[in-house]
């Protein structure tokens, strides 16, 4: 961190820990981009944008009007503001809505035709697309018997999928894992079915204007019964310049079937900040689960607020049977402007809602993120375990709704929120909203706020540990609760990041 | 976005074109019409407005009373044990007879409606500033209006220990009284006063208490809130600390139609403790009672603490807003929020948004918000040992609420509350 000199430093912070904080500065370590030919429609929005994308996407044309209406109604909204996050105004006008890399011209039949530059980018991000590599870079996964470490893995490059892995053997399954284009073309019933009725086109500002220009994202369907037989993951890579990315995830867990979903992004560095806009909904029936991990590692913007990733996301899950149940987590590293609340619809009787987070924000970085769990079905559950750690001039707000309907009879809820500051500069806030309308259920908040704890610090110190080690170990122990929730190949890469963030922040 | 602003601000003109404000002297004249300007700025408060989510304020806002029957057997008597200063106000106008003699050591007490003709007076660096400080980051327009229309109120002014604490009583006789009340006081460095509020006021009641504390000066201040169930009040009560100094609020509330209290504290000097706390009864449909707690510490080394209990049933509503604001360079800050409710039937509800907002690093800032139903293994205990049901609740409801009682002091005050309490529980 360049900005740290010698009056921000409190008393006991040695200058050997400065002259590391310095040297230390701008390690976002996939902020490199691949030199490739990419084709853009033209720059800007309006509905013959919107007709172009679907028409790359050749999609029948109730997906056409649907995108359309979605567009018209964006016209009519304003940008929410509620959010304690500033940055500049959003020109959409001034931005790609559409990028591909020319060789996705023609589909390619399978990954071994795809451009070997595309498989060279994921092969260094350590998401090989072979099926027989295993998510290389992982460590500790050579320790996990070989069916364990199958992932199957949608890449998605800007505006397009690249490939998706292990479709062959999901199959036989009857697991349905592909790109969302290829569901709207090969399932439309499926996707018609669902698409919008967890995130209506009309949700927010941000969902409108994804359900009119979402380029590509993922199709989730497991059918009844069936436990997906390897994690399902996507992996989004913005690499063109001033373009958006509007991806679009549909998940559906038929009655009694389980999927463990895995998310992971990341961008070039860029001087000029770049907008994403996700939607991801999530349909669980009766007795189905849904794990969905994400580790959100947009380009964050370098050291003086420059660039990164504006990202604004909505995610939901609807719960819609009985004994239904979903747990989010998400270790928040990247983006410079974060807008997120993944959130549970609990609608099903004992159908129960988990949201595990970290939010990491450094430098310029703000975040805004939280979620809503919502019960409406008798005996429902939620927990709610945030974590929020600012650093350099960082804001970072939990920002949450637990929603009790009268109904909801007998349902509990139990949320904490913890916010950590690391230097004077950086602020923490908590936004909790509590609404209980029925008495046979319980709700419990609390949050604290506090320091890198002195004696914790002192003990570590004691033991010969150097500060920086120090801190990360207290903040991976603040973090523990939302790690131990991440799948085996988040948890490790988790750990990672968290040291990293915090590295060049002791204060 | 734009529409919306315009309506409001349509709705604000129409409100405020057959305002009259009060004939007063010059520089009282100035503060009204300085509120005035502010209020057209920030337009009265609305439905849609964030800050008044979960409670509707158009009946707080609205240019007539909504009618209310008025009900025996409220709180006026609650302080009767305790000598004290009565001041006592009925419907919002002064009633002489009833009220002490003003004169008292160590405290000056005046009437607004008298003190505002004089050019010279302290409460002119007092009326509406600290009202207009507390209107960032969050506007309040209902205090603003009250600061443009009160029409009487007291000034307090405590140079020393005052021997006695102040009691302005609330009566009411009429069922369409719309009574605005804009109290001011000034504690001296070091200087201490016990302020004590009883009575349901008026039909509609707002009230402004504007108080600068200097520094290691005290101010203690004791509120029933009338059992009577069809007023409505919104009261506000803006404190700025200076270091070293104490602020500690508590109130007591049992029904009313509509109660919201207001709350802002500032903490401007080093050291300095302010501590608001609450208890809430609602007992029946249609009853809302909202507190809105906003605590800004901007010096190092405050303590501040919010604790707030309700208990509710029959459809009755509870509102809590409180947040913690920690500026940056407010290091070695103790901040403790705690709003609990205790829901004694299904139709009852809670709505809840404790917040925080720190921008310092050296701090401790935790909250925590609860809402549930009586222990049933603690009311089957009770009642195993013979201890009839509703005694039994009532002893459990009476466990929950003393925590938030804890925080009054006086043991006397302690004891007065704690027997109107016990009261309203037997009569409910």
């Amino acid at each position: 961190m360049a900005d740290i000199d010698q009056t921000d430093v409190k008393e006991g912070v040695d200058q050997d820990t400065v002259d590391a904080v310095a040297r230390l500065s701008g390690t976002y370590k996939h902020g490199w981009s691949t030199d490739i030919e990419m084709d853009y429609a033209p720059k800007g929005l309006g509905p013959d944008i919107v007709r172009l994308i679907s028409g790359k996407n050749e999609e029948p044309e109730w997906m056409t009007e649907w995108r359309l209406a979605a567009f018209a109604r964006w016209q009519k909204m304003t940008e929410p503001k509620w959010a304690m996050v500033n940055y500049p105004e959003i020109d959409f006008q001034d931005q790609y809505y559409y990028a591909r890399p020319k060789s996705m011209a023609t589909k390619p039949k399978s990954l071994d035709e795809v451009d070997p530059k595309l498989l060279a980018t994921y092969a260094k991000l350590g998401i090989p697309l072979k099926e027989q590599m295993i998510l290389a870079g992982i460590e500790g996964a050579e320790t996990v018997p070989a069916e364990g470490r199958k992932v199957a893995v949608d890449a998605v490059f800007d505006s397009v999928s690249v490939g998706t892995t292990f479709q062959a053997e999901l199959k036989k399954a009857g697991v349905i894992f592909c790109s969302i284009s290829e569901a709207i073309r090969e399932h439309p019933e499926l996707v018609r079915k669902y698409l919008g009725t967890v995130v209506p086109a009309s949700d927010n500002f941000y969902a409108t204007l994804n359900s009119a220009v979402f380029s590509d994202g993922s199709f989730v369907y497991v059918p009844p019964g069936v436990r997906c037989p390897m994690e399902l993951s996507t992996y989004f890579r913005i690499n063109a310049e001033n373009t958006g990315q509007f991806e679009r995830t549909l998940i559906i867990a038929d009655k009694g079937s389980y999927v463990s979903y895995l998310e992971g992004c990341t961008a070039p560095k860029r001087d000029i900040a770049q907008l994403h806009a996700a939607v991801v909904e999530i349909i669980i029936e009766e007795d189905a689960e849904v794990k969905y991990s994400t580790v959100q590692n947009w380009y964050p913007g370098d050291e003086n607020g420059k660039g990164g990733i504006y990202n604004f996301v909505t995610k939901r899950a609807d719960c819609r049977g009985d004994r239904a149940k979903v747990m989010w987590t998400q270790v928040e590293t990247g983006s410079a402007v974060t807008w997120k609340y993944p959130s549970c619809i609990l609608r099903g009787d004992d159908s129960q809602g988990e949201f595990y987070s970290i939010a990491i924000a450094n430098n310029h970085q703000q975040a805004d993120t939280g979620t809503k769990m919502l019960h409406l079905g008798k005996n429902t559950k939620s927990r709610i375990v945030s974590k929020g750690i600012s650093a350099g001039k960082a804001q970072n707000t939990y920002r949450g709704l637990v929603s009790m309907h009268p109904r909801a009879k007998n349902s509990r809820n139990f949320t904490q929120c913890d916010s950590l500051l690391i230097g004077d500069k950086c602020g923490a806030h908590t936004v909790p909203y509590i609404e209980v309308r029925n008495n046979s259920s319980r709700v419990e908040h609390e949050a604290t706020t506090s320091k890198v704890d002195d004696d914790q610090l002192f003990y570590c110190r004691s033991r010969g540990i150097d500060e920086e080690s120090a801190v990360a170990l207290v903040v991976n122990g603040f973090c523990k609760d939302v790690l131990q929730a991440l799948p085996m190949e988040f948890a490790m890469e988790a750990q990672q990041l968290v040291a990293i963030s915090l590295e060049g922040s002791v204060g | 976005m734009m529409a919306l602003a315009r309506a409001k601000s349509e709705a604000t003109e129409a409100r405020l074109s057959g305002l009259v404000l009060p004939s007063s002297g010059a520089w009282l004249e100035a503060a009204r019409r300085g509120a005035l300007a502010r209020l057209r700025a920030m337009g009265l408060p609305a439905r849609r407005d964030e800050y008044w989510r979960f409670t509707d304020p158009a009946s707080l806002a609205a240019a007539e009373v909504m009618p209310a029957t008025v009900m025996a057997g409220g709180d006026d008597g609650v302080f009767d044990g305790i000598e004290r200063v009565r001041i006592t106000f009925v419907d919002g106008r002064f009633d002489a007879a009833q009220s002490d003699d003003l004169a008292a050591e160590g405290i000056e007490i005046e009437r607004l409606a008298e003190a505002a003709t004089r050019d010279l007076h302290w409460a002119r660096e007092l009326y509406g500033r600290l009202e207009e400080r507390g209107q960032s980051p969050v506007a309040r327009p209902l205090a603003t209006l009250n600061s443009a229309n009160a029409t009487d109120g007291v000034l307090i002014r405590v140079t020393g220990k005052a021997a006695k604490p102040v009691h302005l009583l609330y009566l009411r006789k009429s069922e369409s009284s719309d009574a605005k009340l804009h109290h001011c006081i000034k504690i001296e460095p070091g200087a201490d006063l016990t302020l004590l509020e009883s009575g349901p006021a008026a039909a509609r009641l707002s009230s402004v208490l504007e108080v600068e504390i200097g520094d290691g000066a005290g101010f203690h201040h004791v509120r029933a809130q009338g059992r009577d169930h069809e007023r409505r009040a919104a009261t506000h009560c803006f404190a700025r600390l200076g270091a070293q100094s104490t602020f500690k609020s508590f109130t007591l509330t049992a029904n009313g139609a509509l109660t919201r209290n207001e709350c802002v504290i500032e903490l401007t000097g080093d050291d300095a403790v302010a501590h608001v706390a609450g208890v809430t009864i609602g007992d029946g449909a249609g009853f809302v009672q909202d507190d809105t707690v906003f605590i800004t510490h901007d010096a190092v080394g405050c303590e501040s603490r919010q604790v707030f209990k309700k208990v509710l049933r029959n459809g009755a509503t509870g509102v809590f807003q409180g947040k913690i604001l920690v500026r940056p360079g407010a290091q070695k800050t103790d901040g403790y929020q705690k709003s609990q409710s205790l829901l004694l039937d299904g139709d009852s509800q809670f709505l809840a948004k404790p917040e925080l907002e720190i921008y310092a690093d050296d701090v401790i800032c935790s909250h925590g918000s609860t809402s549930g139903a009586i222990d049933e293994t603690a009311l089957f205990y009770l009642r195993s040992r013979g201890v009839p049901l509703k005694a039994a609740t009532d002893l459990l409801t009476l466990a929950f609420l003393a925590e938030a009682l804890d925080e009054v002091e006086d043991p006397r005050l302690a004891a007065a509350l704690q027997a109107q309490l016990e009261a309203w529980l037997e009569r409910r």
